[in-house]
């Protein structure tokens, strides 16, 4: 028999609990990019994570390590609490965009203006997921939700909320990427970015918020594989990937 | 001679069907006949010998399902 290395397995930084997700759902891929980022920079015995309200409100039960659980849009102003009686661990919140974009997005503002040294990982599938479908502020222009069933009237609900180009413009923020899963290529750059925002942590530069264009296959109501595809036609457009803020090794945005 | 190896871990697959959709060489496809435990159809691989050890299928499935061994 020929001699073998494993390429790919699961990741120690996630326990053996199965997931809760729908089949299909990238946050599971999501997951696994945290873990594996944890994992590689040795950090996961010291990382706290903060799960938020909605479909990841489990999410404390799959990370293997420390996690507490925020009320509805508060994990930013409960990783900084943390974060403050305990600098020296890693701390991150792990929240989707019914969490952070609507409910908690004032906690989010001013942990990034107050420059938090935390670590924000936000999956936003332009959906509310667990409450059932409704619209989320960042549903797309003529997305059919269940609270916008002849799809998002933009005169009366506004447009998408962009997140990420909004936090860009805050000082305290050392580092933003929008990163996709949509495809192995992109799996691997979200890794990149995942991993960068920890090690800014590490380094103590300030805020960090990767956001993760994801997929609601049950919501959508479609197939895994066609969210996939409709992800990168339809979402990608409307949130660009890429870096808005790296403010480096020189502290210089 | 295949390149790599797949193990899957069935009873954790929810037959989402991403592994097959991202096989380069199309050599996973999903077994209508066998279900697991929770009533999914689980993934199979049609020809190992064809497997080049890239490791697409386990990166894109969301429950850690595959674990891939490359072959020296």
């Amino acid at each position: 028999m020929a001699e073998t290395t494993v390429k790919y397995e699961k990741t120690k930084g996630l326990t053996d609990k199965p997931l809760s997700y729908c089949p299909g759902c990238t946050h599971g891929i999501v997951h696994k990019l945290v873990g594996e980022a944890l994992v590689d920079l040795d950090i996961l015995d010291k990382a706290i994570g903060v799960a938020s309200v909605g479909c990841s409100v489990f999410s404390y039960e799959f990370f293997n390590c420390d996690a507490q659980q925020a009320p509805h849009g508060r994990a930013c102003a409960e990783a900084t609490g943390i974060k403050r009686v305990l600098p020296d661990n890693i701390v991150f919140t792990y929240q989707g965009d019914g969490d952070l974009a609507s409910i908690g997005i004032a906690e989010t503002i001013h942990a990034a203006n107050r420059g938090e040294n935390i670590t924000v990982i936000f999956v936003n599938n332009a959906i509310y997921g667990m409450t059932g479908g409704q619209m989320a502020p960042t549903s797309l222009k003529g997305q059919k939700t269940t609270t916008s069933q002849d799809g998002r009237d933009t005169d009366w609900t506004g447009n998408p909320i962009k997140i990420s180009e909004m936090l860009a413009t805050i000082e305290g923020v050392a580092y933003i990427e929008r990163v996709s899963v949509h495809d192995p290529k992109h799996y691997l750059k979200a890794k990149k970015a995942i991993k960068k925002a920890f090690q800014y942590q590490k380094e103590k530069k300030g805020f960090t918020l990767i956001e993760v264009v994801s997929t609601c296959p049950v919501n959508w109501g479609m197939k895994p594989v066609d969210a996939m595809k409709w992800l990168s036609k339809e979402m990608i457009p409307v949130f660009p990937l890429g870096v808005y803020k790296d403010k480096g090794d020189n502290h210089e945005s | 001679m295949p390149k790599g190896i797949t193990y899957f871990d069935h009873e954790k697959c929810k037959g989402c069907g991403l592994c097959v959709e991202y096989c380069p060489q199309n050599i996973l496809y999903q077994d209508k006949k066998t279900l697991n435990e929770s009533g999914y159809n689980i993934v199979s691989v049609s020809e190992p010998d064809k497997c080049i050890g890239c490791a697409f299928c386990a990166m894109m499935c969301p429950d850690s399902v595959i674990k891939v061994e490359v072959i020296k």
